[in-house]
């Protein structure tokens, strides 16, 4: 059964290296086995034997120790698993686990993180609904920057390449990852996808989530930053019915605002729900089909740029 | 529905405690959810019956603890109770609000046999 969706028959997949490097050849870099062609490739779980300090769990640490919880006995998850086993008898009790149910999706999206960080690559994650207008702007986006910069592109949908080849189509490597029945992309994907991009060191890493305002908000990929695309013709109330996914962004671009006055869309309400869910996010207007405010999104591209290279700086000291 | 994925990784790690731990039963898994967490409880709860067909966990009772959002109003400096994103603080009616608790997902405990 796949692991993301409990189908029996519907499986994801990433296009293969060969196919989508529009620039150069593949990177010869070993194949890391989360093969998405199979349902294990979905890693959602947190199977390390570790857990993690910093994920909140109250339980004291006594090596093998039951202690009184609520009438029964408590077994610590450092506890030697051999010293519950006793011949004869069950080892009924509570055991305390104390884990995020992300963990594991979290730990490969540091792992990400890491790689990105050393291949010295800025990423950006895409979300929005389908049709507010993500792959026309990295089009128009990567045409442009393509010129000063190395730029590689993970588009995520159900089915089809068609967003992919419409990148390629622009002069940048692509790679399409089809999720079959999953609603969103998560940090495996990313990982195995990435490596089967050219090098794109000291560039731009540009990912286009599945269209979706709720499940992709809850996945980290290993991104810099999370940017959600809202296009005017959506309404002003998105960030409100959809809150999840407007806190969890940096940056709100507003796409099709050519048209904004045709449909009387109000941008200060916009922006006014937007931050009463994330007072800290950044607003930017821009069209996809004209190419207003891009030199603003370019600028903010910069920033965030310039804000990665202190970060480096600060961890080779 | 991205709680069936999250519910395959409650199944998982109920799969992988049952390996090293020797056990073959389990009666419950407690789970706790943040108010202002990326899941909706009940949705857990169907995913969850659907995820652990067949495996351990079938048959498991699921007990979610429900945990309240709390933010920190930057205005009046004071911790307040939010159970939605788009709440403004009680005291002060600014938006200006950092979320300190409520986000959790995780699995607190199992009891087992």
């Amino acid at each position: 059964m796949c692991s993301v969706c409990g189908c029996s028959g519907q499986v994801s997949s990433t296009e293969r290296a060969e196919a989508h490097d529009a620039q150069g050849s593949a990177r010869d870099r070993p194949h890391v086995q989360d093969n998405c062609d199979r349902h294990e490739a979905h890693l959602h779980g947190d199977q390390g034997l570790q857990h993690s300090h910093q994920a909140g769990h109250d339980h004291p640490h006594h090596p093998g120790g039951p202690q009184a919880h609520g009438g029964q006995a408590l077994v610590s998850r450092d506890a030697d698993p051999a010293a519950l086993k006793v011949a004869g008898m069950s080892c009924q009790g509570v055991i305390q686990v104390g884990r995020d149910i992300l963990g594991k999706n979290s730990r490969i999206a540091a792992e990400n993180r890491a790689l990105f960080m050393a291949d010295e690559l800025l990423v950006f994650n895409f979300m929005s609904s389908p049709g507010a207008g993500k792959t026309s702007l990295l089009v128009r986006a990567v045409s442009e920057l393509k010129r000063s910069c190395t730029i590689g592109v993970i588009e995520g949908d159900q089915q089809t390449s068609n967003d992919a080849e419409r990148i390629r189509s622009a002069g940048v490597p692509a790679i399409q990852v089809n999720t079959g029945k999953c609603c969103h992309l998560d940090a495996a994907m990313i990982g195995e996808a990435y490596r089967r991009l050219p090098p794109l060191t000291r560039g731009i890493l540009f990912i286009e989530n599945v269209g979706n305002l709720v499940c992709p908000a809850a996945f980290d990929l290993g991104e810099a930053c999370k940017i959600v695309v809202l296009s005017t013709s959506e309404g002003e109330d998105k960030p409100l019915k959809y809150p999840d996914m407007f806190a969890a962004c940096s940056l709100m671009l507003i796409n099709k605002i050519d048209l904004a006055s045709l449909l009387e869309f109000d941008l200060g309400r916009t922006v006014e729900y937007a931050r009463r869910v994330n007072s800290k996010i950044e607003v930017l207007t821009v069209s996809a089909r004209t190419g207003e405010g891009f030199g603003a999104f370019y600028a903010w591209i910069d920033k965030q740029a310039a804000h990665q290279r202190r970060a480096l700086k600060d961890t080779r000291r | 529905m991205h709680e069936m994925a999250l519910c395959q990784s409650i199944v998982e790690i109920v799969e992988e405690e049952a390996r090293r731990r020797s056990f073959s039963q389990v009666r419950s898994v407690c789970l706790e959810i943040g108010a202002l967490s990326h899941v909706a409880p009940e949705a857990i709860r169907f995913c969850f019956a659907v995820v652990a067909t067949r495996t351990i966990a079938e048959g498991a009772a699921l007990k979610i603890i429900e945990c309240p959002g709390v933010a920190w109003c930057m205005i009046c400096s004071k911790s307040v109770k939010i159970a939605r994103r788009d709440e403004c603080c009680p005291h002060c009616g600014s938006y200006h609000l950092q979320v300190t608790a409520g986000e959790e997902m995780r699995r607190k405990e199992l009891e087992i046999d």
